[in-house]
């Protein structure tokens, strides 16, 4: 179901906690399952739940609840635009209309080959820096002026 | 680098960007030095909170709570497991002051964790990081090994028989999780909804166990505190109002980013530090304190002082010291929506005033930008909002509230011209053109 490598990572969460505690790694077991899949299909979800020994079902419950998991499949590249007012009041919706004319696609939409998907985003805490848009849940990307989001662009081809 | 300037500063002292986070750096700034320093003399719990009691250290997180008495509500002598976590779920719109200091001193964090771990009597520690800086959250877990290889947490530390393991909890993208009981929530695996108080985390925290939670620049300071003496970081704020507090300034000012100065310095220093205004145009209104604090007219925070004190006395709160700055191309009516929009998106479900309610002020708010308000809405919003305020098991009901109250209370006017001429009263273009890219020095 998931590599030898990723079940290394879940062992290195699961002794994070008191030994009795194994679902606290939940967080962190479904981020690194879909980091591996690209997005958490409910039989992956009910694979993390079985090897920390919880229900399915409050394995989902969280999955349900953290915006950055993807319960459908998205691009390969996500690009999530923090759009709340500080980031609005310094050209987010600027960034949002630039993607779409780059790309031909809103927010909440997958270009057609796959490659990319553009969300809008609640408060990443980087609003210093903004426009601020964050590449696939790892990457903060700051200053997304035009040129920087051409550069970004082309850097994911 | 976020981290734009300082006076008096002391978390931000001596950094040098993404070239001093290390433990080397740190300790060469004197890092590391009281944790051993307690630890080597044995000093007593009583009196390292007596101390931190003495700063008038208020929580850094939003609620302005004494730390020290915080600290004094733990059980500390009770056997058995307890906790200290750190709150670095910072997802407060306006709010990247603790991104800085996990990104740019995290060892402050770590050590001021075990001094706290160390005060309160608590053997093992979390630190909860803000799903979408997962770099940070990746610095902090370097940050974490460099210490347990250097013997600063982990079993027996410095010989001393204090043991201390602490870990880094990453979350995934929700706000209620800055919220410190449903932030224990995720930590034990389960969708952060807020718990019911009481009982209180000191007596009921994580895994059941007493609990102390502290925001990340209030852990950060613990070690700056102790070295300098409490009276002394009083003495850099204003009575009640101690020490210096990083601002992380947004908006429409010339130069957003983090500063650090003394509590009781005036906004319009703060606002001279972050280059002035946009474009040289005109202030219209300043959310003082994050998202969840009310908004006060520009001419009105231009007369403020930046302490708990001065701007409570302005009609907000200081909150998490998160100053967004808007100028007259900002239409107020569009700003609410938006803010409007992240609460009820945020809102756990688990209250129905506020799970019904964030969704009725966002379409209301909502229509009334669409050029779809009917004159009755204001009051309608009035008593929505109204029978939110008070009637949740937390504060993100009040906090969805207070920002839909006092943007229709100052700028009134604007509402009802959008909801009489269906437009805004600021025109769109000049909305676009204010809001827009620009050139960062």
């Amino acid at each position: 179901m998931l590599s030898a490598e990723s079940l290394k990572r879940f062992d290195r969460e699961v002794a994070k906690y008191p030994a009795e505690q194994k679902q606290s790694a939940v967080m962190a077991c479904l981020a690194i399952a879909q980091d591996e899949k690209g997005w958490l299909a409910p039989e992956t979800v009910e694979f993390v739940a079985n090897y920390l020994g919880m229900p399915p079902v409050a394995a989902w419950e969280v999955a349900t609840f953290y915006s950055m998991y993807e319960l459908k499949p998205v691009g390969k590249h996500k690009l999530t635009v923090c759009t709340n007012l500080p980031c609005a009041l310094s050209g987010a919706y600027h960034a949002v209309e630039y993607l779409r004319q780059k790309l031909g696609i809103g927010p909440g939409e997958t270009t057609p080959d796959g490659k990319f998907t553009v969300k809008e985003g609640e408060c990443q805490g980087a609003c210093g820096d903004a426009p601020v848009l964050l590449l696939n849940n790892h990457r903060m990307c700051g200053r997304m002026t035009p040129e920087q989001i051409d550069r970004l662009l082309e850097e994911c081809k | 680098m976020a981290l734009l300037g300082n006076i008096h500063g002391v978390l931000t002292a001596g950094l040098n960007g993404d070239h001093s986070w290390r433990l080397k750096d740190y300790v060469a700034r004197g890092g590391y030095e009281m944790l051993k320093k307690i630890l080597a003399e044995q000093i007593p719990q009583e009196q390292v909170i007596s101390e931190v009691k003495k700063s008038v250290l208020r929580g850094r997180g939003g609620a302005g709570f004494p730390t020290g008495l915080k600290w004094s509500f733990m059980p500390r002598s009770l056997p058995g497991d307890k906790y200290i976590v750190c709150n670095s779920d910072e997802g407060e719109p306006g709010t990247f002051k603790d991104r800085d200091i996990l990104r740019y001193n995290p060892h402050s964090v770590i050590e001021g964790m075990a001094i706290a771990a160390y005060s309160i009597g608590a053997t093992g520690g979390y630190n909860y990081i803000h799903g979408e800086i997962f770099e940070i959250y990746q610095r902090f877990e370097e940050a974490l090994d460099e210490a347990r290889a250097a013997g600063f947490i982990g079993q027996n530390i410095l010989g001393s028989g204090f043991n201390f393991e602490l870990f880094a909890h990453h979350g995934y993208g929700a706000y209620i999780c800055g919220e410190e009981t449903a932030l224990l929530e995720s930590i034990e695996g389960k969708k952060g909804q807020p718990r019911f108080k009481p009982p209180f985390p000191a007596s009921f925290g994580l895994y059941g166990k007493p609990t102390t939670i502290n925001n990340t620049e209030t852990l950060a300071s613990i070690p700056f505190i102790l070295k300098m003496g409490g009276e002394e970081f009083l003495n850099l704020g204003k009575p009640n109002n101690g020490g210096t507090k990083l601002f992380s300034v947004s908006g429409h000012v010339k130069r957003p980013g983090n500063y650090e100065i003394p509590l009781g310095t005036p906004f319009s220093t703060l606002l001279e530090m972050a280059g002035g205004m946009r474009g040289g145009r005109k202030i219209k209104a300043v959310i003082p304190g994050g998202s969840s604090a009310p908004v006060i007219p520009g001419d009105v925070m231009m007369d403020t002082t930046m302490d708990y004190d001065a701007i409570a006395k302005a009609g907000s709160m200081l909150g998490s010291g998160a100053v967004i700055v808007m100028d007259e191309t900002t239409c107020m009516v569009k700003s609410l929506e938006r803010l409007s929009y992240f609460y009820y998106e945020e809102s756990c479900g688990q209250c129905t005033p506020c799970r019904e309610g964030t969704s009725w002020m966002y379409k209301i708010v909502h229509r009334i930008e669409n050029g779809l308000g009917k004159p009755e809405d204001l009051d309608l919003l009035n008593n929505v909002l109204g029978n939110i305020m008070g009637r949740t098991i937390c504060a993100l009901g009040d906090a969805a509230a207070l920002p839909v109250q006092s943007f229709v209370k100052h700028f009134r006017k604007e509402f009802e011209y959008h909801i009489e001429h269906k437009t805004c009263l600021v025109p769109k273009d000049v909305q676009w053109a204010g809001s827009g890219f620009h050139h960062f020095e």
